[in-house]
C-alpha cells in the first residue's frame, strides 16, 4: 500500500441505494487519474459481491460484473470484512481477483492508514 | 488544514447534508481552509435553485450558497447525478432541449475528475452519506 492510497469504505447493500453504483463511478474517475485505491466491504456492502446476482432482472446494471473489472484499473486490493461475509454466506471463493478477509480490529487499522477514507 | 468535502446525502432526508454544511462553517470558522464541496448522488438536490423550504426549517441550498459566496468555495454537482435528478445549468439545459435552468447559480457542475482533485489536494477529505 502507498501511503498516498485512498480507501473507498462500501457499506451499502448493492440495490437498495444507488451508493454501490457511485462507489464503482467514483472509482474508475481515480483510475483515470493514475490515483491508486483500496476497497473494503464492510456489513452489507459484502452483499456486493454475492455471485450469481443479475441486475438486469430488475432494471439495473451488475453490480458484480462492475465490481470484477475494478482490479483491471488501479484498484490495489480489496478487503471484506470477514463476520459479515460469514453471516451473508458469500462465497469469496468464487470472485475471480484476490480479496483478503479482515477482522474488525483489521478493518479499522486499514482506515487509520489511508490518506483519505470515503465511505459509500 | 486543508479540508474537501464528499456530500452523498439528500438534502430533504435525513441528517447528512444539514450536518456537512455544519461542519464546513465550523472547519472555515477555526481557520482552516476548503478546498472544494463534491455533491454525488441524491446530494445533488442541495443544488435545485427552485427547491422551498418552509420558514421553520432550514434552507440548505440558501447555507451553502452564503457560504460559497462568503468564502468563495467551489460547490460542485457530480454531472451525472444531477442530469439523472433534472438539475441541469443554461448549458444542460440547451444541450437537452429542456425549459430552464434549474441549478442555483452558487454551484456548478463537474465531473468526478474534481472529486479526485479534491482527493489529491487535501490534507483531509470527509464524506456525509446516508
Amino acid at each position: 500500500m502507498t501511503p498516498q492510497s485512498v480507501l473507498f469504505v462500501l457499506r451499502h447493500s448493492p440495490y437498495g441505494s444507488d451508493m454501490a453504483k457511485s462507489a464503482i463511478d467514483a472509482a474508475l474517475a481515480f483510475a483515470a487519474f493514475e490515483q491508486p485505491l483500496n476497497l473494503l466491504f464492510l456489513g452489507d456492502g459484502v452483499l456486493q459481491l454475492m455471485p450469481g446476482q443479475d441486475g438486469k432482472v430488475i432494471g439495473r446494471k451488475t453490480i458484480y460484473k462492475q465490481l470484477l473489472s475494478l482490479p483491471m484499473y488501479d484498484v490495489e486490493r480489496i478487503y471484506v470484512d470477514r463476520l459479515a461475509a460469514q453471516r451473508h454466506r458469500i462465497d469469496l471463493a468464487a470472485f475471480p481477483a484476490s480479496v483478503e478477509r479482515v477482522s474488525e480490529g483489521e478493518a479499522h487499522a486499514l482506515m487509520c492508514d489511508h490518506r483519505h477514507v470515503l465511505g459509500f | 488544514m486543508k479540508y474537501s468535502i464528499l456530500v452523498m446525502a439528500s438534502p430533504t432526508a435525513g441528517q447528512g447534508s444539514a450536518t456537512a454544511v455544519s461542519f464546513a462553517r465550523s472547519l472555515l470558522a477555526r481557520g482552516h481552509t476548503l478546498h472544494n464541496v463534491f455533491f454525488q448522488g441524491d446530494a445533488v438536490g442541495n443544488g435545485l435553485a427552485n427547491a422551498i423550504f418552509p420558514q421553520d426549517e432550514r434552507n440548505l441550498v440558501g447555507e451553502w450558497a452564503a457560504l460559497a459566496e462568503q468564502h468563495k468555495i467551489e460547490l460542485i454537482l457530480c454531472i451525472s447525478s444531477a442530469l439523472r435528478r433534472g438539475v441541469l445549468d443554461k448549458v444542460e439545459a440547451h444541450r437537452y432541449e429542456r425549459a430552464a435552468s434549474t441549478l442555483h447559480p452558487a454551484f456548478t457542475i463537474g465531473g468526478l475528475g474534481q472529486l479526485v482533485d479534491a482527493s489529491a489536494n487535501s490534507d483531509r477529505l470527509i464524506t456525509f452519506g446516508h
